[in-house]
């Protein structure tokens, strides 16, 4: 799950993280009222979305005047901002976040991951901030310093004391930062954090350390624990399809094909979207129906499926290993009469009862197309699909 | 021969009464599994599909001899029964769980590293040596006992290929489902030691997803390490970036772990690569390995 700026800086002040003071705007009049309350004549007001490259995108601006508050909020409340990290659609702007302005000397970057390779929470820290550190990691990876984490021992002093030096830090601030990194694994560790990025983490002109932007993103399978973090999701962020899904229990990402997928099982899901592309077509969804598959998750897959305009063709690969393809058959059929489908379906069933699924869908007397094998059930829904796109 | 279990192999079902474990110890039972009881706090001394159902891990060891288990219960329990399994000596437990905490699966790996315990899973199918013993949700029926090692990190995708294993004769010698999770207990490295090991393995199938740099590893150990033939797979090419597909581990995070980079280290590497599915048993085929 992830978590808007402003909510990660709240998360970052309980955990004595330093944070500029701001407040959260959803109008105009909201957004001029918050930099009367914060004081001063300049702040910084910025988009919260659930993506990063804002500031290229124009989505934070420093403001000096009531007049270029309204003009900033009109411009993006209610609109969607795009960003390199979003979809092509972008990201909707519904709130906005004004803060004091900072006087910065020096960008940094500190972020805590989960590393795969290691099994264990890695803080990684870079004198490169206010980029993206992927491109750091790729270029100059020497320039990322590490402190991997013992599980059992938690962090350390001397290795929030040794990130400093290497950034280059002096005085004072060594003490601020190890406080701030033993702070971060703190809060990562507490409330099951999957990613913590501090991007740019800065050095003001007073010399002082100070958090300037903050990424956070939850555990989701760690929020049965979590309930106050519950209500920090914003689902207006949310894929409206994937989030639709989720309801279901079903797995779905929207893709730029016109071959709609529909999968028992991540990884077929995955092969058989690659073996779509391999035939010369191109999938319209990733979409994983999961192991309990029932008649109503099939209608809803279908109904799902076929909200996307570009679809034009069905694919179903299912290999029934505790659910049987019968059972399957019965759901896709229902379905198919249901849901009212006007593209061609094409079925491939294979393993638990496959051959009495095949026969169901061939005398429903519905126009369903069968495969036996999966590559052929891909070629067919390549050319069903192509001949529904007018030449 | 085989690798983890075989028709010796002594199981206990930790969750045996609730819905799944009732449900795949019927089948492991039915299946030939040697399953020797469960455990389920609050109901020991009673029986559950003629097993006896204990109250703790270690009352269950000790009464049965098991030294393997298998974990049915629900996600937020996980990490205390994997170590309550570890602590009871357990040698290998077969988690099958989706949506453990990564931060629990972290911690139990941390506590069991440098013990005798081995987790395979979560998220997994599990591991099923054909004809002998099988742990886990895999549909018994498409797998045939034989000579080529199966390691995954995806169920259907595994079922898929162990079909075309079996539908051209070699069968299976082990398969083991390592599952979709980003921090699994058993990795690709590890299964293909102990396959390059185990004499009645004479080649090998590994079928990788997008996510992380296991494959990769596994690479370099083939290369390095492994003389047997081996067959892989890459899901994911179609993935687009930072999307998780389905799988808690399959995401390209930060442009790393895509199905191209892995594909590339496991050619490097001597592997033998299949861009589709389909063609897994064509290219074991033509190995030339001779039928169980």
């Amino acid at each position: 799950m992830n978590l808007h700026e402003y909510q990660s800086k709240e998360l970052f002040a309980k955990y004595g993280l330093p944070v500029s003071a701001g407040r959260v705007a959803r109008t105009a009049d909201e957004a001029v009222a918050a930099a009367l309350e914060l004081g001063g004549d300049r702040w910084v007001i910025k988009v919260q979305v659930h993506a990063g490259g804002r500031g290229k995108a124009g989505g934070v601006l420093l403001v000096s005047s009531e007049a270029e508050i309204r003009a900033f909020a009109n411009k993006w409340l209610g609109n969607q901002i795009h960003t390199v990290q979003t979809s092509e659609d972008g990201q909707p702007v519904n709130l906005l976040y004004v803060e004091e302005l900072t006087a910065i000397d020096r960008e940094l970057y500190l972020g805590a991951v989960i590393d795969r390779a290691s099994s264990r929470v890695v803080v990684m820290a870079s004198a490169e901030g206010g980029v993206e550190i992927e491109q750091v990691a790729a270029e100059t990876p020497e320039k990322i310093f590490r402190a991997s984490i013992d599980p059992g021992l938690g962090p350390q002093d001397f290795q929030g004391r040794q990130l400093a030096f290497r950034l280059g830090m002096q005085g004072p601030q060594i003490v601020q930062f190890t406080k701030l990194f033993l702070n971060l694994c703190r809060m990562f560790d507490d409330l099951d954090c999957s990613l913590v990025e501090i991007n740019p983490l800065v050095i003001t002109t007073n010399g002082d350390i100070h958090c300037l932007d903050a990424k956070v993103n939850i555990d989701s399978n760690a929020l049965f624990r979590h309930p106050e973090l519950v209500e920090l999701n914003d689902p207006t962020q949310d894929d409206e399809r994937e989030a639709q899904a989720a309801e279901y229990d079903l797995n779905y990402v929207a893709l730029d094909g016109n071959i709609g997928c529909m999968v028992n099982g991540a990884g077929l899901a995955m092969g058989t979207m690659d073996l779509v592309k391999l035939r010369g077509g191109m999938p319209a969804n990733f979409l994983d129906v999961g192991g309990g598959v029932t008649v109503d998750s099939v209608s809803q897959a279908f109904k799902i499926i076929l909200a996307d305009p570009e679809v034009k063709a069905v694919l179903i690969n299912i290999f029934g290993g505790i659910v049987s393809c019968a059972d399957i058959a019965d759901g896709i059929v229902s379905a198919v009469q249901d849901v009212g489908v006007e593209v061609p379906v094409i079925v491939r069933f294979d393993g638990n009862s496959a051959e009495k699924g095949s026969r169901i869908l061939a005398n429903s007397g519905l126009n369903i197309i069968t495969a036996t094998t999966l590559p052929e059930a891909a070629e067919k829904a390549v050319a069903a699909a192509d001949s529904m796109v007018p030449a | 021969m085989s690798v983890l279990v075989d028709k010796h192999t002594k199981v206990i079902c930790q969750g045996i009464t609730g819905s799944q474990g009732t449900l795949h110890t019927e089948q492991a039972i039915a299946y030939g599994t040697k399953m020797v009881g469960g455990v389920t706090p609050g109901k020991g001394g009673t029986h559950h599909l003629g097993l006896p159902v204990f109250d703790t891990v270690a009352e269950a060891v000790a009464i049965t001899g098991a030294k393997t288990s298998v974990i049915y219960v629900p996600a937020r329990f996980c990490y205390d029964s994997i170590l309550e399994a570890a602590d009871a000596g357990i040698e290998l437990i077969v988690c099958i769980t989706e949506g453990i905490p990564t931060l629990d699966m972290l911690r139990v790996k941390h506590h069991i590293n440098g013990t005798s315990t081995r987790i395979v899973g979560p998220n997994c199918p599990g591991v099923i040596t054909p004809g002998e013993c099988k742990i886990g949700i895999m549909p018994g029926e498409i797998h045939l006992p034989g000579k080529v090692g199966v390691v995954s990190r995806s169920g259907t995708l595994t079922y898929e290929a162990v079909k075309q294993t079996t539908d051209i004769g070699l069968g299976q010698s082990t398969c083991v489902g390592i599952g979709g999770d980003p921090i699994p207990g058993t990795h690709f490295i590890d299964v293909l030691r102990l396959f390059e090991d185990d004499p009645a393995t004479e080649a090998i199938v590994m079928v990788g997803e997008i996510g992380g740099t296991s494959e990769e590893e596994a690479a370099e150990f083939i290369a390095n390490h492994v003389t047997k033939p081996v067959v892989a797979y890459i899901a994911g090419v179609t993935a687009p970036k930072g999307k998780r597909m389905g799988h808690a581990g399959a995401i390209i995070a930060g442009g790393k772990g895509t199905a191209e980079e892995k594909f590339a280290a496991l050619r490097e590497a001597g592997a033998q690569t299949v861009n589709n599915l389909a063609e897994i048993g064509e290219l074991l085929n033509d190995l030339n390995l001779q039928s169980s």
